[in-house]
């Protein structure tokens, strides 16, 4: 099964780092209430991160010794720009979404993934996003209930004044 | 008994949770046929929106997903030979070929009315079954447990990838993720790293959104430039000939999908691979050969997948253990519902059983009236756009991991969880493993420390306990098994699972 297994780039590199990791964790293990009994709280941990730790050894020396050969494996296959891009798009995500608030924030969010995945289309992004905000809108914040940071937008506001119209028009 | 009926058919008339059922069949059917989309990114996703709800509403919704999730699969892997969920990845051999000589809407109709089958037969056993299992469970020592969820893990790790020692270091890792936070028993700081806000631990459910939202949406950025392939659908509600025919070989196949569904660490995608090669012994002279369009090669593990649903539940209810990662996410949402799966689940509160006995009823009904009708907004909806699908994934990801404490926090754990599931996935590591080790982290902690406190700390104790109890030493021999079961079936079967996954991840 391994003769024939061709590794990708950075395979070798990550695999080194989950050891590196595993490591560190079990030092931390360790630290917990070291080798004391069989029953402490360390002793499950200590296991865990010591099996880690083999494990990613193990993985490490068979991804070393496998053929490496990737001409066409350059590493933008394993991590295309478009990967980290969009990473980078949640991640401001989280920043902006306290202080700007929920419906800003994934309005834009839809709208720049989406012209980023199309390459263009300017305004057929900015009405799908539109369309699947107040889709999502509705089913998760209205049906599902589900609370989201208002931010600069006045949503309490907004939906009071749209159920004091509904049950107006109802009268 | 007739308490158990009147619990098992609350579902059935209470008009908000028949809703909350076929919301969640409609979404598992049509979630789980978008290729790239599993239902355990659905049930991930959409979990963590019920947790402010009702115990019962929840329930609804989940188990219409994953009932519907299994069922949708088969879709894309008739029309389009990508199965839409690990489950489907049997029934694309012959279904596709069905598809290419123009049988799709022949073939989806046979293969809806057999998942029907199937789940009945699934859920029946469960009923008759999990009672029985659950008092046999109560005999259970702490060990049995320690080692019952370390066979689990290593199952799902053999099982679904191409590594076992992967597959092992992903589920040490979901262990580990589990183990962070206050000890439970001494309140002792596990991994906190002086950090107030670990004391709690890491969000399960920003672990599972990053593992199976965030870095499946991530993946599938490679193949974002594929175009969806368009296919006439004709008929598709079968003739009664035609079930017929299959019933008998669905009937030993729905047999063979419960029990490999009932196995701690087995599910689907494994039943419906043995029921396939069932098929391909017992049948005699198919019209057609398998692998080029035969009914049975489509029949058998369609009937295996959706039995496999109902036999995945028993371990789940009556011992805590999931079988698949779908039903880990169950438990830990049952864990956040204040449930606890186990075999006092069904002494404590046994409605809670005939409860979900009777949802899955409901879905499975609703599983086959979805699946025969609505073709047309079905072709819509597989020939959406990725480059709309997987930023509205992404949204409806960060939104499910924020909303379940409101914390920002959540949402950093997620994407982190969900670089390092992207990497995983790229390099070949299982991620079904991580959750299952997650969920099961405390169990076999604190089991393993009942077990060692009740020998006096004595392994060689614990050992004997082991060797002389037929329980115990079935379990480990099990567990020492998986380590030499390099033998040339196992291996092969192993190999041909790799060979089709990666077909169907090829997308």
């Amino acid at each position: 099964m391994h003769d024939k297994y061709r590794k990708k780039s950075g395979e070798t590199a990550f695999a080194a780092v989950l050891v590196a990791l595993s490591a560190v964790l079990l030092w931390k293990a360790a630290g917990i209430s070291g080798f004391t009994a069989l029953s402490s709280p360390g002793a499950f941990p200590m296991a865990v991160t010591a099996v880690m730790l083999g494990s990613s050894l193990l993985i490490l020396l068979r991804t070393a010794r496998a053929s490496g050969g990737h001409p066409d494996g350059a590493p933008r296959r394993i991590l295309p720009p478009v990967v980290l891009a969009v990473t980078g798009l949640i991640a401001l995500y989280a920043v902006l979404l306290v202080p700007l608030g929920f419906l800003p924030t994934s309005f834009l969010f839809l709208a720049v993934a989406i012209l980023l995945l199309r390459g263009g289309g300017a305004m057929f992004a900015l009405g799908i996003s539109l369309a699947a905000l107040i889709g999502v809108y509705i089913v998760f914040r209205l049906v599902f209930t589900v609370l989201m940071p208002p931010g600069i937008v006045p949503e309490a506001e907004i939906l009071a004044w749209l159920r004091t119209l509904l049950s107006g028009a109802g009268r | 008994m007739i308490e158990a009926l009147s619990y098992l058919t609350i579902s059935w008339f209470d008009p908000k949770l028949l809703m909350l059922v076929a919301l969640g069949t409609f979404a598992g059917v049509y979630v789980g046929a978008i290729p790239g989309l599993s239902v355990t990114m659905a049930v991930s996703i959409l979990i963590s929106f019920t947790f402010s709800w009702d115990v019962n509403e929840a329930l609804c919704l989940m188990v219409g997903i994953y009932m519907g999730g299994v069922y949708g699969g088969s879709r894309t892997a008739i029309l389009l030979n990508i199965p839409g969920a690990p489950s489907a990845i049997a029934t694309a051999m012959d279904g596709y070929p069905l598809a290419q000589k123009g049988l799709a809407g022949e073939a989806i109709g046979l293969s809806t009315v057999m998942s029907f089958i199937g789940g009945f037969i699934g859920i029946g056993v469960l009923a008759v079954a999990a009672p029985t299992v659950s008092e046999f469970a109560l005999r259970f020592q702490p060990r049995d447990y320690m080692l019952l969820a370390i066979l689990g893990i290593l199952l799902v790790g053999s099982l679904s990838g191409e590594s076992l020692v992967k597959g092992i270091f992903a589920g040490a890792l979901g262990l580990l993720i589990g183990v962070v936070g206050l000890d439970p028993l001494t309140a002792q700081e596990r991994f906190t790293f002086g950090v107030v806000e670990l004391w709690g631990g890491i969000s399960f459910i920003a672990v599972m959104i990053g593992m199976f939202g965030v870095a499946e949406a991530l993946v599938q950025l490679h193949h974002i430039d594929k175009v969806a392939v368009k296919q006439r659908i004709g008929r598709i509600v079968p003739g009664w000939a035609a079930v017929r025919r299959y019933l008998p070989l669905s009937l030993q196949t729905s047999a063979i999908g419960v029990i490999i569904g009932a196995l701690p660490g087995t599910g689907g995608d494994i039943a419906a691979l043995m029921a396939y090669d069932h098929a391909k012994r017992v049948t005699r002279d198919p019209e057609v050969p398998f692998g080029e369009g035969a009914k049975e090669g489509l029949v058998a593990p369609e009937t295996a997948n959706n039995a496999a649903v109902g036999g995945a539940f028993i371990p789940m209810i009556t011992l805590g253990i999931p079988g698949d990662a779908v039903t880990a996410i169950i438990i830990g949402a049952l864990f956040i519902h204040g449930l606890n799966p186990g075999p006092m689940l069904m002494i404590d509160q046994p409605q809670m059983f005939w409860f979900i006995v009777g949802a899955l009823v409901l879905a499975n009904v609703f599983m086959l009236i979805f699946g025969l009708t609505g073709i047309r907004i079905f072709t819509r909806i597989v020939e959406m756009p990725r480059s709309v699908l997987i930023p509205l994934i992404l949204l409806l990801s960060i939104v499910g991991a924020y909303a379940v404490n409101n914390a920002i926090t959540d949402v950093y754990w997620m994407l982190l969880f969900g670089v390092l599931g992207y990497f995983m996935k790229i390099y070949g590591y299982q991620v079904a493993p991580v959750i299952l080790g997650v969920i099961l982290s405390r169990l076999i902690d604190e089991n393993w420390r009942r077990a060692i406190i009740s020998e006096q700390e004595s392994l060689a104790g614990l050992f004997r306990g082991i060797l002389t109890s037929p329980l115990s030493l079935t379990l480990f021999a099990a567990v020492v098994l998986i380590f030499v079961s390099q033998t040339p079936p196992w291996r092969a079967m192993r190999a041909r699972l790799g060979r089709r996954r990666a077909r169907g991840d090829g997308i």
